[in-house]
Formats: structure tokens, sequence, C-alpha cells
């Protein structure tokens, strides 16, 4: 704080600070169904990615998310009206219904559509798909190899395979186009089985010609270069990361577990989830700084974590904080049955907001330069 | 710096070693030029030098190969990666981050260099390589002359001692593989850097080298020495030396420059004569595109021959296979193209010219249907391409930049076959997917002559595969026929056989649409250039002019002979033959 000037200087925001916001709101949306909350989370989710979003090809994942989460909304509500569990109220309308044999009486298919039902999906919809708008948010906001940038030492190759699977994914459909439209130029089928055949062989051949073609570049350039570290150390590292590891989901499991028992907030879940995360998250650290002595990388222009990032992760935590802790309260869940109106608790709204924090307290990124040479 | 001491190279099931008893020490600070033919082994000669081969392809190296005192056969590449820097074929696939600066930084942060060494080393580079506007730029945005700097950039900063580069420029149109030249010189003249380079394009780098090592291929002995002696006879030269040879300069002159001063009285010789009158388009048997047959060919405006006078009237309606009007296409947000006009008569060759991004190929996509326009019409052979189940592909054929995507059978032999069957399915008469089968092997022992019939396709080289690609269209006897970048790869004598198969098809009466970076091919094979710029057409007319007005696209023989206007070494050698040769 001893440099005021500093949150005003033009920078990129350190990815892990995003994260941490993201998913702050992430968690406040898994603890509740109530539309309107959730639908201020998504709000505060994309007034954020407008304000600071970069102007690069990843930037575009906000959309993107939100456009899935947008089908899974309908895809729920669509699968309640047809195969889900009857629950009686205002009937809409009647699908006709039809008769499966007696091995699967538990299913039902057609029959009355209630408003209480299909309220019921939506919000469990909406829910979902607010949670996948919070990572298509932090998506957008933090490029995800500088997020890998950011990892330990010993994660770097994990880092490294990420980082290649996620560059095959643009690759693929690049050489899809291509595929297809040379398949046009020979007259073949491009559509259908036969045309979904003849693209595959050639798609996965250029993908792997490629992968192969980075490996050498990649060998070439020094990658796999290592200190020398003996065995028992090594099986050591291990351990205690694999340990860590599933202390950390575990953990997790168990804290976010709650928020699946709709309206009840099962205290011990959570009590016991929180000593196992960390304990879980210490081990994994002792693993990955035994671990990083073996690599000899440094790193280019590490991120710094400053004044902003403190700022913009706390608005994150905040706002999941205020939903944990007062998880009980009965307006985060509101009745479908009787279907009533969803209240709007102003508490969590106002926690809620805090998460608008980083639009201002994040800095400018700085301009790119697209001026041809 | 270099050194090779009795090296032979045999790939895993490969009969023929691919580099046999290769000895040679190449110096600190020389630029040393690799030549040969296509699939002589200089990939795998410059691969060697930091043990990719064979670490990484497999295969057996015999010999001994020594970079800065290290055995490649002790130091795996990632163990050279501070003395040798390689860049290959392709920057692209060789990116391993998303932007510019941490591309830059990423072998130095493999290396383990400290911190402030490494921002100091990247500023410097960025610097070096004119790449200061684009560092916070991600990779996938920049042209292919900058990617190409980028990827030279990002294996400078560990200070490699030894530079290593694979066709640089072949992928690149004039001015960014000046760029990339030019770069070059200044590591070489500031840094005292080793370089050794591969490259087809010898017109655009042999002034610069102070060596050359030819691979003569098959078993051969490597010839070494000064670029002037060596290219007296190799059989791969540019046109700068191959005008040298024919006028019987010495030392031979290896840049425009060089051969301008002592050109004075090949000049005075060649004052009264008029270059050959450019084999115009052969005058059309084929009618609008229809009902034509192999059987009936036009004139014949062979390579060699100047028989056929260009016939003027070709551009009246009936005579154009292709017609543009008002063309605006894109994709997405970008607009390629913008109001284009355009006409292909029959029988002619036209070269489509302009930078990388210039929407040549938007252009080739349009014509042959594969994208609809936005605004203005499309017509070959008097029918829209786009818009139908299929491609017309009776009207127009594409051999797409990458001529492999077009093949799919399991070898030549069954691609050929499967080119006639394919013809048939298109509704043409029954006898024509034999004829088709057949039209097409021959075009394909035309182009690459001596390709056994089993290879698998993947293991053509890239002209051979052009070849095929190239044969397989053809089997569909197109009325307009598309090449997008067709000399990507090839060497000088494969290009002559391209050439001679396109004078020949446009002597039947097919219109032949080239994009190109090559203006030596435009020279060689177009009867007229086409200029885009910006999606828009700003030079259209007859090769002679067009190329010999810019300097960026007038080829080595103009520059030299001007304000004569001469294009190619073969229109002086047939001028001068015409009166009985020499002094």
């Amino acid at each position: 704080m001893s440099r005021p000037g500093w949150i005003a200087v033009p920078r990129q925001l350190h990815p892990g600070a995003w994260w941490l916001w993201a998913v702050g709101l992430g968690t406040a949306a898994s603890r509740t169904t109530n539309p309107l909350l959730l639908a201020l989370v998504a709000a505060v989710a994309g007034y954020v990615v407008a304000a600071r979003r970069p102007d690069a090809p990843w930037a575009r994942a906000y959309s993107a998310f939100v456009k899935i989460g947008l089908a899974v909304i309908a895809i729920r509500v669509v699968l309640q009206a047809v195969v889900g569990a009857e629950l009686p109220g205002h009937e809409l309308l009647r699908l006709p219904r039809a008769d499966l044999p007696g091995w699967l009486a538990g299913i039902r298919v057609g029959g009355p559509v209630t408003a209480e039902e299909l309220a019921t999906a939506a919000y469990d919809g909406l829910r979902l798909a607010v949670l996948l708008a919070c990572l298509g948010a932090a998506n957008a906001l933090a490029n995800p190899s500088r997020l890998l940038k950011a990892v330990p030492g010993a994660l770097y190759e994990l880092g490294v395979a990420v980082v290649v699977a996620m560059s095959f994914a643009p690759q693929a459909v690049t050489a899809v186009g291509r595929v297809r439209a040379a398949r046009k130029l020979r007259g073949r089928p491009d559509r259908g089985l036969r045309g979904l055949r003849g693209l595959l062989l050639p798609v996965l051949e250029t993908a792997l010609e490629r992968s192969i073609a980075l490996a050498a570049s990649m060998d070439s350039r020094g990658y796999g270069r290592r200190a020398a570290v003996p065995a028992r150390a090594r099986r050591a590292t291990a351990a205690l990361t694999a340990a860590g590891l599933l202390g950390i989901c575990a953990g997790t499991y168990g804290l976010l577990d709650s928020s699946a028992t709709a309206g009840v907030t099962s205290g011990a879940a959570t009590l016991l989830g929180l000593p196992v995360l960390v304990a879980g998250v210490l081990l994994a650290g002792l693993g990955l700084a035994l671990g990083g002595r073996r690599v000899t990388r440094s790193r280019y222009r590490p991120d710094p974590w400053d004044v902003p990032e403190w700022l913009v992760a706390a608005a994150g935590v905040t706002v999941a904080a205020v939903f944990v802790v007062l998880g009980g309260d009965p307006a985060l869940h509101p009745s479908t049955a009787p279907l009533v109106p969803p209240p709007l608790p102003l508490a969590f709204a106002a926690a809620t907001l805090v998460g608008l924090l980083p639009a201002v307290v994040a800095p400018a990124l700085p301009r790119l330069q697209l001026a041809a040479p | 710096m270099i050194e090779f001491d009795r090296v032979s190279v045999t790939y895993h099931r490969a009969t023929e070693p691919v580099l046999s008893g290769v000895t040679l020490a190449i110096p600190e600070g020389e630029l040393c030029l690799v030549i040969g033919r296509t699939g002589a082994g200089k990939s795998t000669l410059l691969r060697a030098v930091n043990g990719l081969v064979p670490h990484f392809t497999g295969g057996t190296l015999a010999g001994r190969v020594r970079v800065a005192g290290r055995d490649t056969r002790d130091h795996p590449p990632r163990e050279l990666a501070d003395v040798v820097g390689v860049v290959g074929q392709d920057p692209e696939s060789g990116f391993v981050t998303d932007v510019v600066e941490d591309e830059l930084a990423y072998t130095m942060e493999s290396l383990g260099l400290p911190a402030d060494v490494m921002r100091r080393r990247v500023e410097d580079t960025l610097d070096l390589l004119g790449l200061a506007e684009l560092r916070a730029r991600p990779l996938a945005t920049l042209s292919a002359g900058q990617q190409q700097r980028v990827a030279i950039g990002s294996v400078l900063t560990a200070h490699p001692r030894v530079l290593v580069l694979d066709e640089p420029t072949s992928a690149l149109d004039p001015p960014a593989a000046e760029e990339v030249l030019a770069a070059l010189q200044r590591l070489v003249h500031d840094l005292g850097l080793t370089v050794l380079l591969a490259e087809h394009r010898l017109e655009r780098v042999v002034q610069y080298a102070d060596r050359v090592v030819y691979l003569p291929g098959a078993g051969r002995p490597v010839e070494v020495g000064t670029p002037a002696a060596v290219l007296r006879t190799a059989p791969v030269y540019p046109p700068v030396v191959g005008l040298g040879r024919l006028a019987g300069w010495d030392p031979l002159p290896l840049s425009v420059r060089d051969a301008r001063r002592v050109a004075g009285p090949l000049r005075d010789r060649l004052a009264g004569r008029q270059p050959p009158a450019a084999d115009g388009p052969a005058a059309g048997s084929r009618t609008a595109g229809r009902g034509w047959t192999p059987g009936t060919r036009g004139t014949r405006g062979t390579a060699g021959g100047s028989g056929t006078a260009r016939t003027s009237g070709t551009s009246g309606t009936s005579g154009n296979i292709a017609e543009v009007r008002g063309l605006v296409a894109g994709y997405g947000e970008l607009v390629a193209l913008r109001r284009v006009d355009l006409t292909l008569p029959q029988g002619e060759i036209v070269a489509l010219m302009g930078r990388n991004g210039a929407g040549k190929s938007t252009l080739l996509a349009c014509l042959v249907g594969l994208l609809r326009p936005r605004a203005g019409s499309v017509a070959v052979a008097g029918r829209a391409p786009y818009g139908r189940r299929r491609l017309p592909l009776r009207d127009v054929g594409l051999v797409p930049r990458q001529p492999g995507d077009l093949l799919y059978a399991e070898s030549v032999a069954a691609e050929l076959a499967g080119a006639g069957s394919s013809a048939r399915a298109r509704g043409a008469a029954g006898a024509r997917g034999a004829a088709g089968a057949e039209a097409a092997a021959g075009h394909f022992a035309a182009l690459a002559p001596g390709v056994p019939p089993e290879t698998h396709p993947r293991d053509l080289s890239e002209g051979q595969r052009l070849a095929l690609a190239l044969a397989v269209v053809l089997a569909a006897d197109p009325a307009l026929l598309l090449l997008d970048e067709p000399t990507r790869g090839l060497d000088y004598t494969a290009k002559r056989r391209l050439v001679g198969v396109l004078r020949e098809r446009a002597a039947t009466g097919t219109a032949i649409l080239l994009a190109t970076h090559d203006v030596e091919l435009a020279a060689e094979a177009a009867h007229r250039v086409v200029v885009l710029a910006e999606g828009e057409v700003v030079a259209d007319g007859p090769s002679r002019d067009v190329v010999t007005h810019s300097p960026a696209f007038a080829p080595q023989v103009a520059k030299i002979l001007a304000p004569q206007p001469w294009l190619t070494v073969s229109d002086v050698e047939r001028a001068l033959g015409r009166d009985g040769g020499g002094p």
C-alpha cells in the first residue's frame, strides 16, 4: 500500500487471482438455487469480463461458456418434461405417456408436465449454467497458459502436457475444415458416416504430425534438461504429491458436497472437509517443493502478486464466504412446490456485488499494439 | 564449428542410406547454404547437426558429428540447445507458447538462465529482429514472415553459436522473405553466428552464402566450395546463374548487381531483338468448357514452341471459362476480397500474386465453389460453382496449398486408379473413368518420373505429392485448373516439369490460375499476371508488363537486362539461338 499509484499502472493481473475470484463466485453459485441471485452472479462475472477482458483468442471463452450454459438449461428442462420425476401441481400440458415394460417401472416417459417441476429443473440448470459462466470468466480473463506458468516447477511437465493438449482443439478444428474442403474437391462425401470416416484419419494424422514437430522443436530447445536427484528422493516426492492431491480432492468434495443436499447445510461434512483440504494442500506443497529441486528451469517475467491481486482474490473469497457461512438461509433455496416468486435476500445480493470489485481494482490491461510492421 | 566425419544416415526400414560418407567442416562465422534436389537429404543433414537425427527420428548414424566440440553421439538435442538453434520448415508447428515474448524466452527458461539475463536478451532480440511492436501479440495472429522471425528469435535468445534453418523463406512472399534474410544477414555480420541453411529458392539466398554444400543424393559424394564454383556445374541453380552460364560469364555472378555489371555486352547483343511473342493462350477448341474430349487438341504451345501467335480475340465472352464480377467474400468478420473483377479465358495461364493474406486463396475458394460470395457473381463455364450439392469438378479443379490433403489411398497406384473412378462417379461417360485413370497416371509420370506405384502417398517428397494431387485433379479434366502455391518445396527440375505440364494443358484449352509468390514461376509460365492487395485487384495485364513494372515482382533476368523486356533465361536462350548462337 506504500505505492498508491501502483494500482493504476496497466499490466496483466496474476492469473491465480482471477481464478480465485472466479472460484469464489462459482462457490457462491453452487450454494443457491435462487434464480435472482444466480442471475446476479452471472451478471457480475459478465460485467467484470467486459471490463477487463484482453484482446486475445482465449478471451472469447466467456460467451462460449455462456452458450453452453444456456444449452444446459434447455436440456435440463426438456429432459425434466419428458422423463423427469413427476411433481404434482399446476399442470401446463400433458404429453402422451409411453407404456414401459414392468422392469422399467421407475422411469416415466411423457405424462403431465407441471409448472413446479419445470421450475425446479430450470433452477437446477441455471445453477450449473452460472457455474459454467464463472469458469468461462476465469478462462477469458486469465490466459490459461500463463496460469500454467505459475504452477510449481515440479508440475511443469504436467503443465506442458496440458498446453499441448489445449492447442490440439483449435488445430483439430482447422484441420477438419481443410480436410472437408479437400474431400469436396475430390467429389467425396464430406458429411454422414462415410464422410466422418474419411475425415477422422487425416485429422488425426495431422494432429500426430504436429505433435511430432512440436516435440522435436521442444527437444532441440532444451526441454527436459534436469538435475540429477537420488531415486529415494524421487519416490518420496511422488508419494507426498499423490497423497496431497488426494487430500485436496477429498477435502474439496467434503466442502462442496453440502450444496448437493438442497436446503440443508450438513455442518459435519464442512467441518471434516476443511482440515482434510488443509492437510492435503500442505502435503502436496511439500511434495512439489521437493520435486522442484530436480528442475533446472528458470522463469521469465513471473507475474507479480501485489495489492490488486490480493483485492481481486479477496473479493471472490468474500462472496463465497458469505454464501457458505450463511448457507442455512431458506432464501437461498426458494420453494418450487408450491411455486412462489423467489425472494431477493439483500444480504446475499450485497455480498454478490462485492464480486464487482475487480472491475475497478484490477489494473487496466496494457494496450496491445496491433500495428502491422 | 560443425564437423561431419564420414557421416552416413540410414533410416529405419530404408534400404538405401539418405546420406553416405559425408565429410565436411564448417568454420565459425560462415553462412553455409545446403542445396540439392528434393529428397537428396538436406533436411537430414541439417537435423543431424543438433542430434535430432538420429536421437529423435530413429535410424542409424555412422561416423561422427561434432558441434563446438560436442559429439552428438553423447549429447541429445536438449543438451545442445545452448550451442545450436534449429528452426524447422513450418515455424508455427514448433511454437510451444502462445505469445511472442514468452516464445522468445522459452529456450532460456529451459536452460535455466537467471531472470535478469533473460529479460535483457529478450529485449535485445526484439530489437535485432524488428519484433518490438509485436511483443505482446498472440502467435496465431502473426503473418508468416513475422512467425518465421519469431521462430528465429526464439532460438537466438539462448545465444547459440550455430543457427540451422530449413527452408526459412519458401513459404514467404518476396517482401517477407527479404525481412527474414535481412535479419539473417545482420546475425552473420554483427554476431558472427555460424549459419547452416537449406533453401530451394536459391535466387533469394545464394548471394549471401559464403559457401555451398551440394548434396547430389543417391550416394554420390557431396561437393563443397564457393557458390560460384559449385553452381557452375550443379543441376540446381537460380536464373542469374543460368543466364551467367548461358552468356559464359566468369566469375559466375550470384546477385543481380554483379550480373548487371557484366551484362553490358549481352544487352548489346540482344538490343535489336524482341523476346518471342508470349506464348498466348491457344486458340480454343473447347466450346465454353463442355463437350470437349482429349482427342481434339488445339494448337500446341509447348514450353519450347514459339510458333503459337497470341490470339488476341480470347476476351470475347464465349472464350471465357470463368468470369468474376464485383466479388466480395470473406470469413466471419474478415473481408478478404472487395469487389474483384476477373476473367479467365480458355487456354490462358494466369498468375495470381500478392502478399500473404491479400485474398489469393479466398479467390480460389470462390472459384471452386467452396466459399459462397457475399456479393457479386462468379461463373465458371457459365454456371455458379457454389450452392450445389457437389462441387462442379468437371468445370473446375483446385490443387490446395497442402496437396497431401487430396490424397487418401494407401498407394500411388490406388490413388491414380481412384482418380479415374471418382471421375466416373461424377456422372461422366462410362469410358471416362478408365481414361481418367490412364490420363492421371500419364500426368503423374510426366511430373514425377520413376516413383514406384506401391509407394504410400505419405512417403512421397513434397514435389511428388504435388504431382500426384495435380494428376488426380486433372483426371476429372476440369475446364479451369486452380493451383494454390504449387512451388512450395519444389526444386528447379520439378518446377520445369510443372511448367511443361501446365503449358500443355493450356494448349488444349484449359484456363489455369496459379496463386503464387514465386516470381520466376510467374515469369516462366504465366501469360498474364493479376496482383491482389488488400482484397482488390491492383494490377492485371500481360506478365511482361506487370512483373517488369514492380521491383518486388520482377524476376532476376528482367532485373539484369532491364530496360529490355526479357523475363526468363529460356527467352534469352531462344533469342540467341535463333540466329546461330554465341559470339
